[in-house]
């Protein structure tokens, strides 16, 4: 049971309503930075609230000693050098005292060097992809939370929207050192029990880092309005200590290599019309109808509909359909999902909107024609 | 020729004014034309504040009830555009259009045509910019700040429409700032100097320097926008070369003297109403106008504290703090100096006077959080939380919105002829004192606990603050109607307001009759 700050006593009509883990102020987080952050918060906070009492207090004073209805004669002063000068210099100092320590948390925040482990976070509409350097491991990261608990049909659970599929594990102890980018659109990465918060801007790297004290689960959301879906698109990061996370990295990385060497057996595998839509409805509702919506009619305007559409429902257009979808479409909201699914996935989904609402091309795409596509 | 000049001598002698639709048409008088402007102001005000309910009761509750995500998204960037160019800057140019002239002694302002132009292609941009809302695919969603590459590659096709309004928007605030320029340098009555003018005149001149050098600023990005977005330029766009935080640096040269653009008017009128209340003369007058000068130049250099967490220089990060630190001292020396105008004063508490000391009191509040905000380092953790939205909404609402109310109950006497109710508008100064802190106090806590802005769904544990935030939100949104009916009332009959009906209240615009005649000072006073 975390204290309640002092400062929030006025709201303590409404605290009482919240539950005992909830907290009204900045978190102290689990690394030395967001400490000295947090101490860097609440100094400030105490001395404007010294401020505003002596200011308030005087204006309060005022008003209730030097009224009208009292029967007071105003008097006649407006002006007076000295006091002016001093109501000048004073605030003026207290920014200085209160700059000495921003600047020294800012500098310590700032140095990115030394790192142990170093991770590329990469932003896009509405996951996230991390990669390990000098390992062979990497996925996406998305919103877990069913569209159910979101539309109110299902009750939402106690990690309504803070919740991913594949959350980040990190060591403890150690210093991580995150290289912020995106693929469309500004995001923003933040965590803020490590006290980082990163814009993750398309086509250029950004760094930050953490050392964190404590094991833990600690959850954050991107912080820059980045679309339709800037809401959903949470961080979960795992902190384990350095023997389970090596542990866990050594073991990732071979389920990563086994997988992708069993990928590329499977490139000579057919598959029947019934795998490939069902596997292709799966991938579709999860990976394209935040966009295309699960009917294929996308959002007239900003979207485009699959559903009847020349690309998707035109024999002569199936290579191009390939294409799209394994390569992206410059300028625009549409990525390429060659690095996202697999050529399984990317076949079973293709076949789907080919073979969906209404578009009965009955054509079927294998995992060998993807493969083909990506290598042209 | 000769009939203008009949025309001309007509007009001169007698309040002869068209009647109907073409005296609001074709009017170049500043009172008609100030009196449309607020008028507008107050639609958009209902039209941003429509919006708002919208926004607050769909986070009324946690899971999407109401609206789409995407329409969500539209409904925050065009309540933000339409509170900041429709409702706020308009009510400014209103008030400076009716009393800057009546303040220096001049019969009008100086380019009466050019002032009706400005005023009237108002309504034309937010006739564009409101109806995108209904264009297939929706209005604006990228936020009233439009970051590239959000509006240009991935925005939907109303981003034309967008742009366009915001340049007519910004053609009108440049227009009106060149009139306020060039009516207070040129026509002043004899006598007022330049350290004789009241401070709504002073804050209004620099606010105007400010307009004219920035909103073609605003005007330049949104037009790089527009290429970037229709005909494949590249500024905003790596893979052709460009850089998308450009785009912001650009965008905060603009956006962030325009927070003063929407601050220092509020600080003259509230420098004329509290002398006026507390039958006192202002204390350090020109203290007063040094700190506005000098927080006018200081906010060119703050710009880049919009964007701590973009990844700039630890030295670039250093100096915009300290330059935002810096707009404290001045910032400080004017509270100061309202409250030495009230010590040992003989203070009463009519309307415009309750506006006023809450204006100070809250818009202190605003600075704390900004201050905070200015400290780089734990900025990093407030940036795009609630507790930056509770920190504009301090000083937009409780601020600049406070100080327009303010100075409508200090002047509707002047303009309408009548005495308003008074028991309605200390009802409306309650409840919206009372609304507007339950709407916004409580954001600074769900920002400190961690909730984004601009999301229409949050998590669990953030759910009793917005539900108490969305209740304020709703009392204060119904609040604003009782102004509106106080207002329509007034205009429409009342008790007969005296030329003066403040009797500590100074300036010139108090020794003509009440309602002003459609001319005044076509003979220049004398000012002592």
């Amino acid at each position: 049971m975390k204290m309640k700050p002092l400062w929030a006593l006025p709201l303590l009509y409404s605290a009482s309503a919240l539950s005992q883990e909830r907290s009204l102020n900045l978190t102290q987080g689990v690394t030395e930075v967001s400490r000295d952050v947090y101490d860097l918060h609440m100094t400030v906070f105490y001395i404007c609230c010294v401020i505003g009492v002596v200011v308030f207090g005087l204006m309060f004073y005022s008003m209730i000693r030097h009224r009208k209805s009292r029967g007071r004669e105003p008097a006649k002063f407006h002006e007076n050098v000295k006091v002016e000068i001093l109501w000048t210099l004073i605030p003026f100092l207290i920014l200085v005292g209160m700059a000495i320590p921003a600047t020294s948390t800012l500098i310590a925040m700032e140095d990115t060097s030394d790192a142990d482990v170093t991770i590329q976070v990469t932003g896009s509409q509405w996951k996230w992809h991390y990669k390990y350097f000098d390992r062979e491991v990497e996925f996406f990261s998305r919103l877990a939370t069913q569209q159910e608990q979101i539309s109110n049909k299902f009750e939402k659970s106690e990690n309504y929207l803070r919740e991913v599929d594949n959350p980040l594990v990190v060591p403890t102890g150690e210093k991580v050192r995150f290289l912020v980018t995106s693929d469309d659109v500004i995001h923003s990465w933040w965590v803020p029990d490590f006290a980082v918060k990163k814009d993750a801007n398309p086509g250029f790297i950004n760094e930050a880092w953490t050392r964190i004290d404590e094991p833990g689960i600690y959850r954050g959301q991107c912080a820059e309005l980045c679309g339709k879906d800037h809401g959903f698109m949470p961080i979960v990061v795992i902190a384990k200590t350095p023997e389970d996370y090596a542990k866990w990295i050594d073991e990732t990385e071979a389920k990563q290599i086994a997988e992708r060497e069993r990928q590329q057996e499977l490139l000579d595998m057919e598959m029947s019309m019934d795998e490939l839509m069902a596997m292709g409805e799966k991938i579709y509702n999860s990976t394209c109808a935040a966009c295309h919506q699960p009917n294929g009619q996308g959002i007239p305007g900003t979207f485009p509909a699959l559903a009847g559409s020349p690309i998707a429902s035109k024999p002569e257009n199936l290579d191009k359909h390939v294409d799209i979808v394994v390569h992206g479409v410059q300028g625009s909201a549409m990525q390429a999902f060659a690095q996202q699914l697999t050529m399984q996935e990317l076949a079973a989904v293709v076949t789907y909107e080919r073979n969906a609402w209404g578009n009965d091309t009955g054509e079927m795409v294998q995992a060998a024609d993807i493969n083909a596509a990506i290598n042209e | 020729m000769s009939t203008v000049v009949d025309d001309h001598n007509h007009e001169a002698h007698h309040d002869h004014k068209p009647s109907g639709i073409t005296r609001w048409l074709f009017t170049t008088n500043h009172k008609d034309i100030g009196s449309m402007y607020l008028w507008f102001s107050l639609i958009m005000f209902f039209v941003g504040g429509a919006m708002a309910m919208v926004i607050r009761a769909e986070l009324f509750q946690p899971g999407l009830q109401l609206v789409e995500p995407q329409f969500f998204n539209q409904m925050t960037t065009v309540h933000g555009l339409v509170m900041i160019f429709g409702a706020v800057m308009p009510a400014f140019t209103g008030l400076a259009n009716w009393m800057v002239p009546m303040m220096i002694g001049a019969p009008d302002m100086a380019l009466p045509r050019m002032n009706n132009w400005s005023f009237w292609i108002l309504p034309f941009a937010f006739v564009i910019l409101l109806s995108s809302l209904f264009m297939e695919g929706g209005g604006p969603d990228f936020g009233w700040t439009f970051y590239a590459p959000l509006s240009t590659t991935y925005s939907n096709d109303s981003t034309a429409l967008f742009v366009f309004a915001v340049h007519i928007m910004g053609i009108s605030s440049i227009m009106g700032a060149i009139n306020v320029i060039v009516t207070i340098i040129n026509m002043r009555a004899p006598g007022m100097t330049y350290m004789k003018m009241p401070l709504f005149v002073w804050t209004w001149l620099i606010t105007a320097f400010l307009l004219i050098a920035v909103m073609p600023v605003l005007a330049g990005a949104v037009t790089m926008v527009l290429t970037d977005k229709y005909f494949g330029t590249s500024f905003f766009d790596a893979a052709g070369g460009g850089d998308p935080v450009m785009f912001q640096h650009i965008f905060w040269f603009f956006g962030h003297p325009e927070v003063y653009i929407m601050i220092l008017p509020s600080f003259g009128i509230v420098s004329a109403i509290i002398p006026a209340f507390s039958r006192k003369k202002l204390f350090g007058y020109s203290s007063m106008v040094y700190a506005t000068a000098s927080i006018a130049i200081l906010s060119f250099l703050v710009w880049a504290h919009h964007m701590f967490t973009t990844g700039m220089p630890v030295f670039a990060e250093l100096f915009f703090m300290y330059c935002t630190m810096l707009i404290a001292v001045p910032t400080g020396v004017k509270v100061f100096n309202w409250v030495a105008t009230m010590w040992r004063g003989a203070i009463s508490f009519e309307v415009p006077m309750l506006f006023a000391l809450a204006f100070v009191i809250l818009f202190t509040i605003g600075g704390f959080s900004g201050v905070m905000l200015a400290m780089t380092p734990v900025d990093f953790q407030y940036h795009d939380t609630y507790f930056v939205v509770a920190h504009f909404h301090y000083v937009l609402v409780t601020g600049a919105i406070f100080s327009i109310m303010a100075a409508s109950y200090y002047w509707l006497p002047k303009w309408s002829g009548h005495m308003y109710d008074t028991t309605l508008a200390r009802l409306h100064f309650w409840s919206s004192l009372i609304s507007v802190n339950v709407l916004f106090f409580p954001m600074h806590f769900a920002g400190l606990a961690g909730m984004p802005r601009r999301i229409p769904d949050y998590a669990v544990q953030f759910a009793d603050i917005n539900q108490i935030t969305s209740i304020g939100g709703f009392a204060f949104g119904l609040s604003q109607l009782i102004f509106l009916w106080l207002v329509i009332k007034c205009a429409r009959g009342g008790e007969k307001a005296p030329a003066k009906p403040w009797d500590g209240a100074e300036g010139l615009e108090w020794t003509v009759p009440s309602p002003a005649p459609y001319h005044t000072f076509e003979t220049p006073p004398k000012v002592e």
